[in-house]
């Protein structure tokens, strides 16, 4: 978690294919990936008034992550495309699908309709920082996999962090209550009633406070 | 084969937990040095040529890298499309793309370039272009027939039918087919129904758009692209960059979604290879969500008049089609000729026919959509059988059943004058199941039921579609570390297929589930030649190349047994990753100890000696593994005995608010016959996931367009918006039930399942809606919008009469 992982083209077809692991470590300013969003390489500044970055420090899934942000930079771009948690997805990039949900001190959030300056000082979470250092998986996600939930899975990361969100605030939830909490993410493949027995099975193992 | 230990149970798909923690790399998720961006400028009308383009401002500034326009393609030939055009034949159709470093300077260069464009006529409603004088949405025809471009007006139409809502039956088709003799059917019918009916053009919207990023290395391109297959992703892909299948490598392990509409990826997808050859640096072009309305694939809008001929027991003697499909500005969808034969499957007429034709209009691309044709059959032609069923006051169950096939019952279209069979067909068994299991005759009770100012309506229908192909091959390697690797080159876009259909080979093998990898999703990989994933294929395709490589491995551990040990291969069992004399486990080898005598052994053991009969695909990967293991490798040569088919019925309960129109949807449940249940977590995924599709297209989905300038009106989710949580019924869990009734040409009897629910879920909720509101409650179009609900319920005249498109 936390690294860039990059396809190494070797022009000169030495290593046909390496991957490197550009490491941003906790410290390190990484705005030389600014691939998006203007600005990271200099060569339009000029042209693009107001398109300045700034250093920012994130806590990001519990780490503090250094990184240069234009004013307009969305937080599902900075995760994506600076800090290299592309787990997050975009689906609209418009408030309309809720695939970028992620949490802001707890509180689910559309990170493409969420300007990265907005989250300074608090507390972001996101699919990766769901599963414990050995592996152990969140109780949404082991929920998930014992009901063999979602089918693409594009929506899932976005779900999985609304849920998170849900059954901490309501274990009780009931399947009519966490079908209007979760009604903000789209789930084109339509696999919803996978998706609330996993809701339910995730309050159950919150109320438990175990996964059975 | 009751004694499966592995078909039929649920277990954790190998992708899940990747899935579930962000891993899963989809392919905007992959980075490469030196990444560059790309974006589109689209056409800003329907139609249009372009006249002028000046592109050195855009070029000048810094950043920008490269350009590719419609001048860099080869031409495409008509009908098709190339993925950039000079001549826009809709609204949002790519005229050129430009990549820079980063995406802001991409889209500031696009807006640099100075571009003229000359608009041409424009059609969005088919109908408008049969009219004599009207406009063709193509310069070259406005349809196809045959193979060749075609125009056709109908200059013998009276259209002042067509515009009171009634489509006449005379004008010119380039389609028909007939069997039996309709009009003798109708002479035997105690009621004949004859309806113009239409069924609107739906996008796919998969979740992900088509995204893809492409970088070239020694001559190879390397593609990380949205794609549903992965075998057969490569020769569409390779032949639009214009290289040597063998160039391309395809990574696409996981997929956000296609529904058909990415079944090889997409022409689009051209664009990012092209550029990065051009720049040679790697190009991204990330797909926006309202690109992908328009450039992404949608189901094309049929417009029908439909004659249904019953007896007063509620058979169905003749059917009598006339279709005007929607077709886009390019291909020729096969929609509106599927659609026919589905209806032929359903409801087994003795006599049928029908009449049709394509028309090309000036809105987005078309392309198979989730039981293309499918579908519309039945969102048109199930209220006909259930208005039949009021009539005639008989069951609407019962008249669905007493019209269902059975065995291996006739199918579509003739050729050379017969119908075609069907491999099997148990709906009946499905139906008998659900009238029990979900209490059809409770769910009618509360037909009417008035709670306030809501009254319940429900509904059933059956759906059918495409379940399965055959002759694919199976590929894998024992190794020597006792793993079983199963290479399949199925796409995984969410129906789990990809791992599913692998387990048969471990049932032939008899072995734990937990001794098998899946390699997939990577054509550098070495995978075999598979089905495409689309049509519902795969499922039953790979049980059975799966059960066949399952089965030459498991020969081929008998031989080496034998050859060790001594006595014949038939001595020997194979069983929990060993192959052992039958009654004595101790006497045998383990898959580790077998792999290496397959490798010392070589020949046919470890895949230097490989069939004769498999696919040159096949060849080639099996021959990249030589070596490595034990290697089985097999064409599914397996008897096949007809089209398969798969079945879903659809019941539906609804609540419709007479104040507001608004429908709530209080219960849906479903029964399938698609042979052999092989997961059922994933079957009750699909069954329930395109049951909720179908709700969208009875509820709401559609598209709107303007019809003085033709734009799109409605292009994002939230102006066609695919149902929610909150749209399907959430109190309680939606059951389904099977058939589970094995399809007696597939060795486990799988058939696929993908394509049927979606018709089914639509289906059962158009009867639902039309039944709280009585005898005059159907609409003859879909999506029933609130405002169609509230004109009837007030006798007003309809909104739009059923002709209309696109508003």
């Amino acid at each position: 978690m936390g690294d860039v992982e990059h396809i190494q083209v070797d022009e000169q077809g030495v290593s046909r294919r390496s991957f490197i692991k550009g490491v941003i470590a906790t410290g390190a300013s990484v705005s030389a990936s600014s691939y998006v969003m203007r600005g990271g390489h200099g060569v339009a500044l000029a042209q693009a008034p107001g398109a300045v970055e700034r250093l920012l420090t994130l806590s990001v899934n519990g780490q503090q992550r250094r990184v240069d942000v234009l004013p307009q930079e969305t937080l599902a771009m900075t995760l994506r495309y600076k800090l290299g948690l592309t787990g997050t997805k975009l689906g609209c990039d418009r408030a309309e699908c809720g695939a970028c949900t992620v949490l802001i001190d707890g509180v689910p959030r559309y990170a493409c309709s969420t300007l990265t300056h907005q989250v300074r000082g608090r507390e972001v979470q996101t699919i990766e920082g769901l599963e414990a250092a050995d592996g152990t998986l969140s109780l949404v996600q082991q929920a998930v996999v014992d009901e063999q939930g979602f089918q693409c899975a594009f929506c899932m990361p976005g779900f999985v962090m609304n849920m998170t969100a849900m059954v901490q605030e309501n274990p009780s939830v009931t399947r009519a209550e966490a079908a209007h909490y979760l009604s903000g993410n789209l789930c084109r493949c339509g696999d919803y009633n996978k998706i609330l027995n996993v809701a339910m099975k995730a309050a159950e193992y919150t109320r438990n406070g175990r996964r059975s | 084969m009751a004694d499966h230990k592995l078909v039929g149970k649920n277990y954790v798909t190998p992708d899940l937990v990747a899935k579930v923690t962000g891993r899963a790399k989809y392919a905007e998720d992959f980075r490469a040095e030196g990444m560059l961006f790309t974006k589109l400028l689209l056409s800003p009308m329907p139609h249009a040529r372009v006249r002028r383009m000046n592109t050195s401002a855009a070029m000048a500034i810094p950043g920008v890298e490269a350009i590719l326009t419609a001048d860099d393609l080869p031409e495409a030939e008509a009908p098709q499309e190339a993925g950039l055009t000079n001549e826009p034949l809709y609204e949002g159709e790519p005229i050129l793309a430009i990549a820079a470093v980063d995406e802001e300077t991409a889209a500031l260069a696009v807006e640099a370039v100075e571009i003229d464009f000359e608009p041409l006529p424009f059609v969005i409603d088919p109908l408008q272009s049969l009219r004599p004088g009207g406009p063709n949405a193509r310069l070259d025809g406005n349809t196809m027939a045959g193979r060749d471009l075609a125009t056709v007006k109908w200059d013998n139409v009276d259209w002042n039918e067509i515009d009171a809502g009634r489509l006449p039956v005379d004008g010119e088709v380039t389609d028909e087919w007939q069997v039996g003799d309709v009009e003798a059917g109708f002479a035997e019918a105690d009621l004949v129904l004859d309806e113009t009916v239409f069924a609107s053009s739906v996008s796919h919207q998969p979740l992900e758009p088509r995204t893809a990023m492409a970088y070239w290395q020694n001559g190879k391109c390397y593609m990380h692209v949205s794609t549903q297959s992965t075998a057969r992703t490569t020769g569409g892909l390779a032949r639009w960059i214009g290289i040597d299948p063998a160039d391309l490598v395809v990574v696409g392990e996981y997929c956000g979604g296609g529904f058909g509409g990415k079944i090889s990826s997409a022409i689009q997808c051209r664009i990012p290879a092209l550029l990065s050859q051009k720049a040679g640096k790697p190009v991204m072009m990330r797909v926006t969500r309202q690109e992908e309305n328009f450039f992404g694939r949608s189901r094309p809008g049929i417009q029908a008049r439909a004659k249904f001929g019953f007896k007063s027991d509620g058979r169905v003697v003749a059917i009598d089609l006339f279709h005007v499909q929607d077709g886009g500005p390019y291909g020729r969808s096969g929609d509106f000729m599927s659609a026919a034969d589905q209806t032929s499957l359903m409801y087994q007429p003795a006599h049928m026919r029908m009449r049709g034709l394509t028309v090309y209009t000036n809105t987005p691309p078309r392309g198979a959509q989730r039981a293309p044709g499918g579908v519309q059959a039945v969102a048109m032609f199930a209220p006909i059988m259930d208005k039949a069923a009021k009539q005639l006051g008989v069951d609407q169950l019962e008249l669905i059943r007493m019209n269902a096939p059975e065995g291996q019952a006739k199918f579509g279209r003739p050729r050379q004058g017969q119908q075609g069979n069907v491999s099997s067909a148990f709906p009946k068994m499905a139906i008998d199941k659900a009238a029990q299991e979900f209490d059809w005759a409770g769910m009618k009770a509360r037909s009417g039921q008035r709670n306030g100012t809501k009254v319940t309506g429900v509904g059933v229908a059956i759906s059918s579609y495409s379940a399965g192909t055959s002759g694919l091959d199976g590929l894998l390697v024992i190794r020597p570390d006792g793993k079983v690797q199963i290479h399949t080159g199925v796409g995984n876009l969410g129906t789990e297929s990809f791992s599913d259909t692998a387990r048969p080979a471990m049932e032939a093998l008899d072995t734990a589930w937990e001794q098998a990898e899946i390699v997939w999703g990577d054509t550098s990989k070495h995978l075999p030649w598979s089905a495409i994933q689309g049509g519902s294929m795969t499922t039953h395709a790979h049980t059975r190349s799966n059960w066949a490589v399952g089965l030459d491995a498991k020969r081929k551990l008998q031989e080496i047994a034998a050859r060790d040990l001594g006595g014949s291969p038939d001595n020997y069992d194979v069983s929990d990753g060993r192959v052992f004399r039958r009654g004595n486990r101790s006497q045998g080898l383990s898959f580790a100890r077998a792999a290496e005598r397959a490798i010392a052994l070589g020949g046919k053991y470890d895949g230097h000696e490989l069939p004769e009969d498999i696919n040159a695909m096949t060849t080639a990967s099996a021959t990249a593994l030589a070596g490595q293991g034990l290697v089985g490798v097999a064409k599914d040569n397996f008897e096949t005995g007809g089209r398969n088919m798969s079945y879903v019925i659809g019941f539906a309960e609804v609540e419709v608010d007479i104040e507001t129109g608004a429908v709530a949807l209080k219960d849906y449940k479903c029964a399938t016959d698609c042979g052999t249940v092989l997961h059922p977590r994933n079957l009750g995924g699909q069954l329930h996931g395109g049951g909720i599709q179908g709700f969208g297209i009875a509820l709401g989905q559609k598209w709107v367009l303007d019809p003085k300038w033709g734009l799109h009106v409605a292009k994002r989710f939230y102006s066609s918006r695919p149902p929610t949580l909150l749209d399907i019924p959430h109190e309680e869990e939606m059951p389904w039930v099977a058939a589970n009734e094995p399809d007696p040409y597939n060795p486990i009897g799988c058939r696929g399942i993908g394509e049927p629910p979606v018709g089914a879920g639509a289906g059962a909720v158009l009867n639902a809606i039309s039944d709280a509101l009585g005898p005059d409650g159907y609409f003859n179009r879909s999506p029933i919008m609130r405002d169609m609900i509230l004109a009837k319920l007030e006798s007003l005249p309809e909104a739009h009469n059923p002709l209309s498109t696109h508003v």
